[in-house]
């Protein structure tokens, strides 16, 4: 159970695979953040469409 | 509507729209702090606690989201195309919406698995990509959530929209165990299983927690977005309907 890093450089390098690791984790993150954010944009049209309709 | 008597629970009570968005909007927020809790646990597994491999070093830790992206690719839409396919022959319209709702959170973690893979693939295969079984069908079922959720966009009738959509999702569900099995059918590049039924998992046990906790973890978060879409969904589709107009002019949550 012990941390296996000694800095944060030797975190970032990944022992020499940091842009696959850090490509891999960033994307992904992006893409789900994104994806959350789109969802809830959705939704708040909606409904701001909905508000539109029962005042008319 | 929303203000109906009690009604005892039954199955079918959330395949209510009137029902499910109350309901859905009480429990996304669970679902987002669960999400966040185990991809911290997760990832502070993955990346402080568990060792760098021996033979493919620390390019392994994409294994932590690139196994539970690909599952999650194929049973979202397994349970797409069981949505898809029940509303189609009941006529139930909240199946129907669920399938809509699921297909684009498929798509994302279809996209993460190749993507993923990719990265993985050029450290420990020398190739970013390549054509065998396992990479090809899920390249296919990219091909197929894009299929389905340009299909369902195009037709503007809701059940019209839905009908077709179920034929596509069903014809191409045949692709699950390809994806699934690739590995045992043919001779992939692509390695096996990691994790057999029955047998002792090849990895280190704290990979293995890693590995589950963000599987959780993009559980959680798969059914936080989904219930998101499909609450934007139900009122798009319901929109004339008195309950959607009271929530509309602010008379319930």
């Amino acid at each position: 159970m012990a941390m296996q890093w000694t800095s944060v450089d030797e975190f970032l390098r990944m022992g020499g695979y940091g842009l696959y690791v850090w490509g891999s984790y960033g994307v992904t993150l992006m893409l789900m953040a994104f994806e959350a954010m789109s969802a809830r944009k959705r939704h708040r049209l909606a409904r701001q469409q909905a508000g539109e309709g029962a005042g008319a | 509507m929303t203000h109906a008597p009690a009604q005892p629970l039954r199955w079918n009570t959330y395949a209510a729209p009137s029902r499910f968005y109350p309901m859905a909007g009480k429990w996304i927020p669970w679902f987002w702090a669960a999400a966040a809790l185990l991809g911290a646990a997760g990832l502070w597994t993955g990346f402080a606690i568990a060792p760098t491999d021996f033979q493919q070093g620390d390019a392994y830790r994409i294994i932590f989201i690139h196994v539970p992206a690909a599952w999650m690719s194929m049973v979202i839409y397994l349970v797409m195309a069981f949505w898809a396919v029940w509303g189609w022959m009941l006529n139930a319209r909240m199946a129907s919406m669920y399938a809509r709702a699921l297909a684009p959170t498929g798509a994302m973690f279809t996209f993460v698995a190749l993507w993923t893979g990719a990265l993985w693939g050029k450290p420990t295969w020398g190739t970013w990509w390549v054509w065998d079984a396992r990479l090809t069908s899920e390249f296919i079922l990219l091909l197929l959530y894009g299929g389905y959720i340009a299909l369902t966009e195009a037709i503007d009738d809701p059940r019209r929209a839905a009908n077709a959509g179920a034929l596509l999702a069903l014809v191409g569900a045949v692709n699950i165990p390809i994806i699934y099995f690739s590995v045992k059918w043919w001779n992939t590049l692509h390695q096996g299983s990691t994790i057999n039924m029955g047998a002792a998992p090849k990895m280190a046990s704290t990979m293995l927690t890693a590995m589950l906790l963000m599987t959780f973890c993009f559980w959680a978060y798969a059914f936080a977005v989904v219930f998101t879409r499909a609450r934007a969904i139900v009122l798009e589709q319901e929109s004339d309907t008195e309950w959607v107009r009271a929530l509309g002019a602010g008379q319930d949550q």
